[in-house]
């Protein structure tokens, strides 16, 4: 069944044909990130897709992925194309590698997962968030709940992991 | 008849030199153009077809790219007089251009048509806008929307500054460097009177403009614009009647694609841009080298794709762009100019056709500046570079256009003076 949502005044939707998002999304709902899993090679893959981009397997089962990792790279958003998010600036779009898989299948590779730098409990991080974290900074995953059968995986700082001593920060505050 | 003795089954390099460009033509470049698409195209089309010394009766092949915003070949034809026998509208942005000049030289080749206007028309500023503001970014998120525009990832500056800022952080590429691209272009441009911006500026005026999202500045960042842009392609025995000394393609690369391209940054490094792929096909079909160029013209939506494109061309090594677009190589005087029309950065946003046809121009010898005009209509180039003066290279005789469409799509061109 298709899915229609507002999320921060912007309509998200998951057509009913979308068997990947419907499912990814459902994970996320119940707060449990899952990837597919190819059930030829074993590789793990992100975002969803319709096969597998290593052998072109159309086998695969969801499987339990742990949602930690560091900053790749990012970008710090100050102006907003977006309406939804123009009373959000600025804020931050963090591509993270995962640990699980990172380095695999080659040495550059990594599952690099999208998300905004939020607090705790989902919300789109403030300013004085924003400045603390850059390349290197290890965030947790957490969720921001937009209705039945989808959340939106997020990133935010891992409290409890051992952090860089100063995360790479683009030069100019 | 005997192919040369370099053709093999895997290239086209017996194509080499086998056709050419024989017309370009523009609008204005404004912002308002307060016209259609279809009027902007029409306009372009006849340009070019003039500046060949064609007749609407010569052109049998029309070829456009648009991405939701512009108006399908058949009505341009229609209006101008023109009986297709073949046509494509394309879905598509940056790096369409030279993907086009491949298909154009394809479709002649197969017997198709004979002679091929390329054109792209749009208002990218007045309607559906470039940069994503407005009906775009309104749209409804579904799909693979859901994992990028979602997170207010939408825009092409936020879909490229991954790369651009890893750059930075593994390379030490500074924003300074960077900025030299602008500086460079926007002297162009002050020397080309259809430029939007025609003023001069500085690296200080780029790192001092306000933060769009970083590392872009809003002067890092191309201008919107409603224009459109027209290039034809034929054999190269047709060009010899043209109206201008002839410009022959060596090689064409179209569309090359980095792995993954749903998401091309889950393979890495992600510092790394298409053009790593493409040059591998580029130059051996080109039988030239980065070294043998005179003049490039590497897409400029950013100050950074310019610099990224051309160290994985290998202009530079890979790491070293900051010091190769700030060390005075890519400006007009130095060792191979870039995008000397001032580029998208300066003289308007045209979705990369506008940097063929500024090759185009150099390798005739007869860009449009406003060095004097001698007895013959050609310019007399003064080879002034000082503001408001002469943007003619020296002695052109070869180009590379680099197209951008993402940091894992790109297209490439070299020309040469025939």
């Amino acid at each position: 069944m298709s899915i229609a949502a507002d999320y921060l005044g912007m309509p998200l939707s998951i057509d009913e044909l979308d068997a990947e998002n419907l499912a990814y999304f459902r994970h996320c709902a119940a707060h449990d990130f899952h990837l597919q899993q190819c059930g030829a090679c074993q590789l793990v893959r992100y975002p969803p897709t319709t096969a597998c981009p290593w052998c072109m397997s159309p086998q695969s089962t969801w499987v339990p992925v742990d949602g930690k990792g560091a900053v790749h790279s990012y970008t710090e958003v100050h102006h907003a194309i977006q309406p939804a998010f123009k009373a959000h600036t600025p804020y931050l779009v963090l591509m993270v590698d995962l640990d699980t898989q990172k380095g695999k299948p080659s040495e550059h590779d990594a599952l690099r997962v999208v998300g905004n730098l939020a607090t705790p409990d989902g919300k789109l991080a403030p300013p004085e968030l924003v400045k603390t974290v850059g390349i290197g900074t290890r965030v947790r995953m957490v969720f921001s709940d937009v209705a039945p059968g989808l959340s939106l995986p997020q990133w935010t700082i891992d409290e409890t992991a051992q952090q860089p001593a100063k995360p790479w920060r683009y030069p100019q505050e | 008849m005997p192919l040369p003795a370099d053709t093999d089954a895997t290239t086209p390099k017996h194509l080499r030199d086998k056709y050419a460009i024989v017309g370009v033509g523009e609008t204005t470049y404004t912002r308002g153009a307060g016209k259609t698409t279809r009027a902007l195209g029409t306009w372009a089309v006849r340009n070019a077809i003039e500046d060949a010394g064609l007749k609407p009766s010569d052109i049998d092949g029309m070829l456009s790219y648009q991405m939701g915003d512009s108006t399908p070949g058949p009505f341009i034809a229609g209006d101008l007089g023109i009986r297709l026998n073949f046509y494509t509208d394309i879905f598509g942005g940056g790096s369409s251009t030279e993907a086009l000049i491949g298909i154009a030289i394809g479709v002649i080749e197969a017997g198709m048509c004979k002679t091929v206007v390329v054109f792209r028309a749009m208002n990218g500023y007045s309607q559906v806008r470039i940069g994503g503001t407005g009906a775009r970014s309104a749209a409804p998120v579904t799909g693979d929307m859901l994992h990028s525009r979602a997170y207010g990832w939408q825009s092409a500056g936020q879909m490229f500054s991954f790369t651009f800022l890893r750059h930075m952080y593994e390379y030490g590429t500074t924003p300074e460097q960077v900025a030299n691209v602008r500086v460079a272009h926007s002297h162009h441009a002050s020397n080309n009177p259809k430029a939007l911006h025609k003023k001069r500026v500085t690296v200080e005026d780029v790192v001092n403009s306000r933060i769009i999202c970083k590392p872009l500045h809003l002067l890092d960042c191309c201008v919107e614009t409603d224009n459109a842009t027209a290039i034809i392609v034929t054999r190269a025995e047709r060009a010899r009647d043209g109206r201008h000394h002839p410009v022959l393609i060596r090689s064409v690369a179209g569309r090359v694609c980095k792995p993954r391209g749903d998401m091309h940054y889950q393979t890495g490094p992600i510092t790394r841009v298409a053009g790593h792929y493409a040059r591998d096909i580029l130059w051996p079909n080109a039988g030239v080298g980065p070294q043998d160029i005179d003049v490039t013209g590497s897409y400029d939506a950013f100050t950074f794709t310019t610099m990224l494109q051309l160290e994985d061309y290998g202009f530079c090594e890979k790491g070293e762009g900051g010091r190769y677009v700030s060390d005075g190589t890519i400006r007009l005087g130095g060792r191979r100019p870039n995008n000397t029309s001032g580029g998208h950065l300066c003289e308007g946003y045209t979705h990369g056709m506008s940097m063929v046809i500024e090759n185009v121009r150099q390798l005739r010898h007869d860009v449009d500046d406003s060095c004097p005009l001698g007895a013959d209509g050609r310019r007399r180039h003064t080879y002034d570079y000082s503001e408001g003066g002469c943007r003619q290279v020296k002695g052109c005789e070869l180009s590379a256009n680099l197209g951008w469409a993402t940091p894992g799509t790109g297209s490439a061109l070299v020309m040469r003076r025939g």
